[in-house]
């Protein structure tokens, strides 16, 4: 175990997987000098500029090219630098990616990364700061993965690296520096699919990914204060969401509240929210409660940033209506 | 307008013209099978026919290696039967049945045969170009010998992927040959009417690559430009573009009566049928009218039997629908849900 941050685990799972097999190779814009945040760094002296490609700023073919590349047997890790910028190659990463194994009847895969830095930062506005992850659950064919801590960073991405399918790998731009301890072990791989309990409780299950995790535990940490135990489940992967676990905390705790960063219309905290619904109504002992941003473009300055933000004392507010009533 | 007695400047091998001829006479049975087909109801979706444009097919891939890799576009039939796809398993994936080339998961615009280096066709339009440079960005990472070719239509050249497809096979110095077929038309509207500038060559060029023309009816005048390109591109020369002008003799699909165009100069561009000048020229050339015959009704017969082959075949089994979807998280089959 070492203490490192989110960003440090990245890293050494890049270098890891590139390591361990000649057919890994990352691309994007401006890797070549460590990426936008740095999470690139030293892998150009190390790997050299054909495996650590600096792109020009052609996202369709960033995405398109990594499919061809990936159908003929290489493992692309893509970066998109925002993921906002995914949106440029959009047809790339749902009509291509995600539907090439299948349209052609399973006669090759696209083992590829794509690695989305998500989510509001620092006064970043309305094109650098979304947190789109509900589209790419809406899409068959791809696996949606969500880390919240820097071991997971390191495991899913390992993990996602190895996995035979297209992976939608959303970090989250404010955890780059979390600092967490990390296993060392070449193989440490976190499982696809499987959520992590995140903290245990009996009273609620909060249900939550990315970095709603930390304002989860810290609502959490609130409510003990005032005798409320929330169970927070990091989910980690979105696609697939681990329900099995959701069910069980759901059966002890008989409240559910789901939260996240991104536009709660739509979210993929409905879902989660709507299959509970539908299987364990009977046990549900209070309305589901979902959090998430309102329908709103994310603002710049300051104060208006704020007004998107859910905190714990947001979550704390909620959780206490619904443990109370 | 070149008539099927046309004497061409260059000169071919006669038997290598001949195997030219096969090519392009079993692409156009098969498509005049899957048009009779799909008018009947018994192939779905949309069909595009690329009747008229065989010689771009035949012509460029007659100087592949099988380990040499294509993309196409929903207009791909000829591609991939001038690349060594099974015409049989394409008829049974035009009908949707067991046994076709992705199990009948795609359709006549998802073709691939991955075997013989057929990466696919494509619904979308342009999407095979950055698909095409990925996979020749591949083989080089992989330190593999393969040329992949790329072939899109003349509508293509406006959209994006385009300009980024192109800069990025130049700026890696990728083994990809860019094939433009230049049939005139993107779906209903002529292509001249909505491209600017001086065309898919001019647009090459600006890029850094070399770009040339050929008679795209003229399967000789193909195959010669490009038995040279390929070694050149095989050698590492990074990529290089060719615009064939031809004409799409069909609709857009095969329900289009295409009233959309003169009808007059629609019907004279029959005169330029690659096929009936490639005959003409055997016919020149002292091949006898029987060998001919004989080719254009062993190709008949060929994809008659394919066709009535896909008729009588199976439908794949229902939970076909839940494979090859995805390895973490594939959905359930109904009933075992
Ligand atoms: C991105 C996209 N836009 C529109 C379409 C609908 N569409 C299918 S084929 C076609 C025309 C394409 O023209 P061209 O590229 O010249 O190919 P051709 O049909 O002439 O072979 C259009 C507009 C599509 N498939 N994809
Ligand atoms: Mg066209």
């Amino acid at each position: 175990m070492s203490v490192i941050s989110y960003q440090e685990a990245a890293l050494q799972a890049v270098a890891e997987e590139m390591r361990r097999d000649h057919r890994v190779w990352a691309l994007g814009e401006d890797l070549g000098r460590g990426g936008v945040f740095g999470q690139y760094r030293g892998l150009r002296e190390e790997f050299g500029p054909e495996r650590i490609a600096d792109t020009p700023i052609s996202e369709a073919t960033i995405m398109g090219a990594s499919v061809g590349a990936a159908l003929v047997g290489t493992r692309p890790v893509v970066e998109m630098r925002f993921a906002d910028f995914a949106l440029c190659a959009v047809d790339e990463m749902v009509n291509q990616a995600a539907k090439a194994r299948f349209m052609f009847g399973g006669q090759a895969r696209v083992p590829m990364v794509i690695r989305q830095p998500s989510g509001m930062w620092r006064s970043s506005a309305a094109q650098h700061s979304q947190s789109l992850e509900a589209w790419y659950a809406h899409i068959p064919g791809l696996v949606v993965v969500a880390p919240y801590t820097p071991a997971d960073n390191k495991g899913l991405l390992k993990a996602a690296i190895r996995c035979d399918d297209p992976v939608i790998y959303i970090e989250h731009k404010d955890n780059w520096a979390l600092e967490g301890e990390v296993p060392d072990d070449i193989d440490y791989l976190v499982p696809l699919g499987p959520a992590r309990l995140a903290r245990a409780g009996g009273d609620l299950t909060l249900v939550t990914w990315s970095k709603m995790v930390g304002v989860a535990e810290r609502a959490a940490a609130l409510a003990a204060a005032q005798g409320m135990e929330i169970e927070v489940i990091d989910l980690r992967t979105l696609w697939p969401w681990d329900q099995e676990m959701v069910f069980a905390s759901v059966a002890k705790t008989k409240r559910l509240m789901v939260v996240h960063e991104a536009v709660q219309v739509g979210g993929f905290g409905a879902e989660i929210a709507a299959t509970v619904a539908e299987h364990m109504a009977d046990v549900l002992t209070a309305p589901i409660c979902r959090m998430g941003a309102p329908r709103a473009p994310i603002s710049y300055a300051k104060p208006l940033e704020d007004e998107l933000r859910i905190t714990p004392e947001l979550i704390m507010a909620n959780a206490s209506r619904q443990i109370g009533g | 307008m070149p008539n099927n007695d046309a004497h061409p400047n260059h000169n071919i091998d006669r038997d290598r013209l001949v195997e030219l001829y096969r090519t392009m006479r079993r692409i156009r049975a098969f498509e005049e099978a899957a048009e009779k087909a799909s008018l009947s109801g018994q192939v779905g979706g949309a069909v595009h026919l690329s009747i008229g444009q065989e010689a771009v097919a035949a012509g460029v891939c007659a100087n592949l290696r099988q380990s040499d890799q294509i993309t196409t576009t929903h207009r791909g039939h000829g591609h991939c039967i001038a690349k060594g796809t099974d015409p049989g398993a394409m008829m049974l994936e035009l009908f949707g049945k067991e046994g076709g080339t992705c199990g009948g998961k795609g359709g006549s615009m998802h073709i691939a045969d991955f075997k013989v280096g057929m990466l696919g066709a494509n619904g979308v339009v342009a999407a095979g170009i950055p698909i095409a440079v990925g996979a020749a960005h591949g083989a080089k990472l992989l330190g593999e010998d393969r040329v992949v070719v790329c072939f899109f239509g003349d509508g293509a050249i406006n959209r994006g992927p385009f300009m980024e497809g192109l800069n990025w096979a130049s700026v890696f110095k990728l083994p990809v040959l860019f094939v433009c077929e230049l049939n005139g038309f993107a779906s209903t509207t002529h292509s001249d009417a909505v491209t600017a500038g001086p065309g898919a060559n001019a647009r090459a060029e600006s890029l850094g690559l070399e770009a040339f023309e050929v008679d795209g009816n003229d399967v000789a005048a193909v195959d010669a430009l490009v038995g040279d390109l390929i070694p050149r591109i095989r050698g590492g020369s990074g990529p290089s573009f060719l615009s064939a002008r031809t004409y799409r003799l069909k609709g857009h699909t095969s329900v289009d009566p295409a009233h959309y165009r003169d009808q007059e100069f629609a019907a004279a561009q029959w005169d330029n049928d690659p096929l009936a000048r490639a005959a003409g020229e055997l016919r020149r050339l002292g091949l006898p009218g029987e060998q001919l015959a004989s080719i254009d009704s062993d190709a008949a017969a060929e994809m008659t039997l394919v066709s009535d082959a896909a008729e009588a075949a199976g439908h794949p089994a229902p939970e076909q629908a839940f494979t090859d979807i995805q390895d973490i998280g594939a959905p359930v089959w109904r009933e075992q849900a």
